[in-house]
């Protein structure tokens, strides 16, 4: 059963990656500056040596280094990233409560990129040199060369201020609307300016990488073969060539999905959008650095997730990497 | 001379080419052309463009031409330096993986694995961040998060070498193995090395700009990302406080992507047209 051998070797080498980050993670929070004691005192307002040691002892910060790794490793299996050093509330629930901004933003974005880049990116390949093809690489290269935040200020200023047809910042109206259509719809309207705005610059790299793919695949030998049967060329573009063309997109796409959340961070500043990029962009200037590094390990998990989902996409994509193991 | 016109046959390229020149002049020249402190106050606050100030001025009065051209030096140097930095690293690690094998390539390659595992703009913010914002704490962080495809990279072209009879040679005349490394075997492995970091300051110079705009920049310095950063809660007055600055942004990188391709064309004629896109 390979299949099983091959499913327990991605658990473990899943279970390292994630041990080896939280491992990173607590000796970032160790080289942050002040630790929660001088944090929290400072917020009190009383700084006096009794009150941190009080604290220290409280966050186990007088415990030798390998004893509070060890508590850290665990607290972290048990999904408890500590409390804020702002609020004293639970990271864990903090970053519960904002990941479904998040998802869904990223989500949106994801799926937007890949639906549109890819077909554009087909589409030239099929006619290379046309105008259309011209113009889209332009374009591309255009974008691929844009500040993600800069796109979503340009699109505010045309879109929202300008023309008044989105709104440009939040989730929702300021004044609630009633009706579970209208809350939708409101949502949608507040989605659509940056979803867009996270999605394009990754449209211009499907696109590119589409098409080059494309264009690689089309002149390989058994392409060739293909037309020389006498089959449609849609059906040599479909059949033959996309599924070999998808699997550096189908690469790409796992590794950027992870990596989204980098973008969110930047796209929910700029849209005042609540989810957890715009919760590290507060923790990052109120050096709440508990609350960073629990954005930063969750992110990095879901990296980890995104990672392991490509292997078997691809081992499904591509019967040639089963066979390889 | 192959290589000019190789390099001269993509249009694209050589407009490239063109617009990094003027970008690398304007940082050069920027205490002649713009003299002065680019974060001092020089006029009424909010001008619009025109008149004294082509680019009008910020919240503060400051110039916004004056922070475009002393902003360029800011972009390219931090844009060049973590390259440079990030390839050092890269090709440090993919030569001794490729070049070894064995025992000391699966560790540095679970090494490399894993640092493209992580978040790398989070990562980037949290070593910023933790290290306090300055130019060296920025070139650090971007350095740290950009190696590994580098590494890669070097290690496939130092394992391809490795067996070619030119280096057997080498180890049979008893040539010491740091001078095979670096004498014998990466000079044939520097084109693709040298495309691939010509694309990655365009990365750099987009990563810097972000930073900036969350307000991680070197505080003593202006910066392309830091204006459009400060500038955000009136840019729906002051167009031309985001407008300028994300220009010149757009423009550079382009030109940097544009000139890496026209080198690869260059250099790997048998890859022409292909681009190299790795994260």
């Amino acid at each position: 059963m390979p299949q099983i051998g091959f499913l327990l070797q991605w658990v473990v080498k899943a279970m390292a990656v994630v041990l080896a980050i939280t491992i990173l993670n607590f000796f970032l929070i160790r080289l942050a500056p002040g630790d929660p004691a001088m944090v929290m005192a400072g917020e009190a307002g009383a700084a006096d040596q009794q009150f941190l040691d009080r604290v220290r002892q409280d966050f186990g910060l007088d415990q030798p280094v390998v004893v509070q790794l060890w508590t850290y490793v665990k607290n972290v299996v048990t999904l408890d990233l500590g409390q804020s050093y702002r609020t004293g509330r639970p990271v864990t629930d903090m970053i519960l409560e904002r990941l479904p901004a998040t998802l869904l933003l990223t989500g949106t974005a994801y799926l937007l990129a890949l639906l549109v880049g890819p077909l554009l990116g087909a589409l030239a390949a099929m006619r290379p040199r046309s105008i259309f093809d011209s113009l889209l690489m332009v374009v591309s290269l255009v974008f691929y060369a844009t500040p993600i935040f800069w796109v979503g200020l340009l699109l505010i200023l045309v879109f929202s201020v300008q023309l008044g047809w989105l709104p440009p910042f939040g989730m929702h109206s300021m004044i609630p609307v009633t009706g579970t259509a209208a809350q939708i719809l409101d949502l949608a309207r507040h989605l659509v300016l940056p979803a867009i705005t996270l999605a394009l610059f990754y449209i211009a790299v499907y696109v590119r990488l589409t098409r080059a793919s494309m264009l690689e695949t089309a002149s390989l030998d058994y392409v060739k073969t293909a037309r020389a049967k006498g089959l449609p060329e849609w059906r040599v573009a479909s059949a033959h060539i996309l599924r070999t063309a998808l699997i550096p997109i189908i690469t790409f796409a796992g590794l950027q999905a992870g990596h989204l959340v980098g973008g969110a961070i930047v796209v929910e500043t700029v849209f005042a959008w609540p989810g957890i990029g715009r919760l590290a962009f507060d923790a990052l200037f109120q050096r709440d650095y508990n609350l960073l590094l629990g954005v930063f390990l969750v992110s990095a998990l879901m990296v980890v997730f995104f990672n392991m989902l490509t292997d078997l996409v691809l081992r499904i994509a591509d019967p040639r990497i089963a066979g390889r193991a | 001379m192959a290589f000019l016109k190789r390099y001269a046959e993509n249009r694209g390229a050589v407009a490239g080419l063109v617009i990094l020149a003027v970008v690398v002049a304007v940082a050069l020249a920027a205490p002649l052309l713009m003299p002065g402190d680019p974060m001092a106050t020089r006029g009424r606050p909010l001008l619009p463009p025109g008149g004294d100030f082509p680019f009008g001025t910020d919240m503060l009065g400051r110039d916004v031409l004056a922070g475009i051209v002393h902003g360029a030096k800011v972009s390219l140097m931090i844009g060049l330096i973590s390259t440079v930095i990030a390839v050092l690293i890269g090709v440090t690690v993919g030569a001794v993986a490729g070049f070894f094998g064995g025992q000391v390539d699966d560790l540095l390659v679970r090494v490399t694995e894993f640092f493209q595992t992580i978040p790398s703009f989070i990562f980037a913010i949290l070593l910023v961040a933790i290290m306090t914002p300055s130019l060296a704490s920025i070139v650090t962080a971007i350095a740290v998060v950009t190696w590994p495809p580098i590494a890669r990279l070097a290690r496939s072209e130092f394992m391809s070498l490795r067996r070619r009879e030119f280096v057997e040679a080498a180890v049979l005349s008893g040539l010491s193995r740091t001078r095979i490394i670096v004498s014998e075997v990466l000079p044939n492995a520097m084109s693709p090395l040298i495309v691939m970091g010509s694309l990655m300051i365009a990365t750099a110079i987009l990563t810097e700009s972000a930073l900036s705009f969350l307000g991680l920049g070197d505080p003593n310095r202006i910066s392309w990302g830091y204006m459009i950063g400060a500038a955000r809660t009136v840019f729906r007055q002051a167009w031309w406080l985001s407008v300028f600055p994300g220009l010149a942004i757009a423009l550079t990188v382009l030109a940097i992507n544009l000139v890496g391709e026209g080198l690869n064309d260059a250099l790997n004629p048998h890859l022409k047209g292909r681009m190299r896109i790795e994260t």
